[in-house]
């Protein structure tokens, strides 16, 4: 079974380098090349601020922007291409290959936050001349931001495993933005009254809650990031994926192929 | 087939547990951010017209949205207790950069920023919030009634506040007891009819503002009457030469038609050394003694 899975999951991630997906790093770099010393000469003082701010919303939104339009033919481009019905011929079960297809793109999404993070630091030597033992926590909001793409890439799965292409698009990044207001849903549900209450608190608890793990601008003014909430917010991703992949695995494995 | 059932009971499985375990997460999550995390975020935003220009042009949908977490998070009964009021300012601010025409926040935020208990107690920020209100939108005549209410009550200085009446009352369409109120001003005092009289005005021309108006109008109101009955007791106390021990002692030397009864229906206390007080001083948030002492 392990053998099965890494096999979809490393070709998942080949399939996506060849894709030329990676090629997003060298948009990012240029970004923060050209933007870095334009900042620093029209922002006295904040340089470091925007240079963050600006690094780390670009991996959240090119990692998301990659999970949605990958994660949307992970299944649809197998079964318009046929290859499914050939892996499927081989002793892989459907669930294997959701699972090995999720890993997959998520490993993609690591390695791409990862070089990039690699880069910010890079751009931050570069403008700061050091670097100091606060700049650490950026470490905390790209580990975040991996947690968000976790989950944007298991709803995602979810959506393409019964809907068309476009529409999983639509509906993961309706999902994505609902999910960066799930604190404002939850405040409408504590003062709502009767069903209102009821329906507002489910909505609540269904979204996604994107919110608490966007914690760039804490990381940009040095606050620090409390242990427990790393722990929780690592917890309630993985939770929150698993019970996407369980409801992919559930609609993939009743499909009819045919 | 069999290998299926099993794949789809354990997913199904799976699908609960982690849905209810993220539940519960979340909560846990929520909890560890506190009720405060989402208005926090107006710390770390850079200038509102600097975030004007990243909205793409929905500005004005970014406006609603931190216009309904002002009224949601002060709003709430639970958090005017405990609420993070620091906040409020540079919340406030941001909502009307996005959306300078937002009349509803100038005017029921800056009642909420000047007030106190219940608001933030800055009324030097409740007035430059709406002054900025009034260099955004000049035509609109009620934002200088604010102003002038939040000079003579917050702030008392009845100087400005007649100025901001004045002006007010020439903007076309301005009603004419603008220059009543201007005139009323510049008499200066702290008069309880005057700021009842504003108040009532507040409460039938803002819907927003309706609860925060009915609590002032109620505190007003004990005010006067606790007023009145400290002059009573005192003439009670000239003709007998000494205080009432209970309201019988006034009802029956006739300078009370009955036990006298506060805004809400309850009676009146009359506590030892003939002091007059409310019985429930939660109900009457805005009564003090301050306002009862030179209150006219």
């Amino acid at each position: 079974m392990t053998s099965r899975l890494s096999a979809i999951t490393l070709n998942t991630f080949r399939e996506a380098v060849r894709d030329r997906v990676l090629y997003n790093l060298i948009l990012f770099v240029l970004l923060l090349v050209a933007s870095s010393p334009l900042f620093g000469a029209i922002s006295i003082g904040i340089q470091r601020l925007v240079l963050i701010n600006l690094s780390l919303t670009s991996i959240s939104l090119f990692g998301v922007v990659i999970a949605i339009f990958i994660g949307i033919g992970l299944v649809f481009k197998e079964i318009e291409k046929k290859t499914l019905y050939t892996i499927l011929s081989r002793p892989v079960r459907r669930w294997e290959f959701i699972l090995g297809k999720y890993f997959g793109l998520v490993l993609t999404l690591t390695v791409n936050a990862a070089l990039m993070t690699v880069g910010v630091y890079v751009a931050l030597l570069i403008t700061e001349q050091k670097l100091t033992t606060a700049d650490a926590r950026l470490m905390v909001a790209v580990y975040f931001i991996i947690l968000q793409f976790l989950m944007v890439t298991a709803i995602t799965l979810l959506f393409s495993s019964f809907s068309t292409p476009i529409f999983s698009a639509v509906f993961a990044f309706a999902l994505f933005a609902i999910g960066k207001f799930a604190g404002d849903l939850r405040t409408v549900a504590a003062m709502a009254h009767g069903a209102t209450k009821w329906l507002t608190t489910a909505a609540a608890y269904a979204v996604p809650n994107f919110a608490s793990l966007d914690v760039i601008p804490q990381v940009a003014y040095n606050q620090p990031i409390s242990g427990s909430l790393i722990v929780y917010n690592t917890l309630y991703a993985l939770l929150y994926s698993a019970a996407m992949i369980a409801g992919a695995v559930l609609i993939f494995e009743r499909r009819n192929l045919k | 087939m069999k290998s299926s059932r099993t794949v789809t009971i354990v997913a199904t499985l799976l699908l609960i547990a982690s849905l209810a375990g993220s539940a519960v997460t979340s909560n846990k999550v929520e909890s560890l951010r506190g009720k405060e995390a989402t208005l926090e975020e107006v710390l770390f935003l850079p200038s509102g017209n600097a975030l004007k220009r990243l909205s793409l042009g929905y500005s004005g949908l970014l406006a609603d949205i931190y216009w309904t977490r002002a009224v949601q998070y002060y709003g709430a009964q639970s958090n005017q207790r405990s609420a993070r009021y620091d906040l409020l300012a540079p919340l406030l601010d941001i909502t009307t950069d996005l959306d300078p025409k937002l009349l509803v926040a100038y005017e029921a935020g800056s009642v909420l920023l000047a007030q106190k208990p219940g608001g933030a107690g800055q009324p030097d920020k409740a007035v430059a919030l709406v002054e900025k209100g009034i260099r955004e939108n000049p035509d609109y005549w009620r934002l200088y009634f604010t102003l002038g209410f939040i000079h003579y009550l917050d702030r008392k200085d009845y100087k400005a506040a007649s100025e901001a009446f004045e002006k007010g009352s020439k903007v076309p369409g301005a009603l004419p007891w603008m220059k009543v109120m201007a005139a009323r001003m510049a008499e200066r005092g702290n008069e309880i009819p005057v700021a009842l009289e504003l108040w009532n005005t507040i409460y039938q021309t803002n819907p927003t503002l309706r609860d925060t108006a009915v609590k002032h109008i109620v505190s007003l109101q004990a005010a006067a009457d606790i007023k009145e009955l400290t002059r009573r007791i005192a003439v009670y106390q000239q003709k007998s030469g000494s205080p009432p021990d209970t309201w019988a002692d006034l009802i029956r030397s006739g300078l009370i038609p009955g036990i006298p009864r506060d805004p809400t229906g309850s009676p009146y206390k009359l506590m030892p050394g003939a002091a007059v007080w409310v019985e429930d001083p939660g109900k009457f948030p805005f009564l003090s003694e301050e306002t009862i002492r030179e209150g006219k």
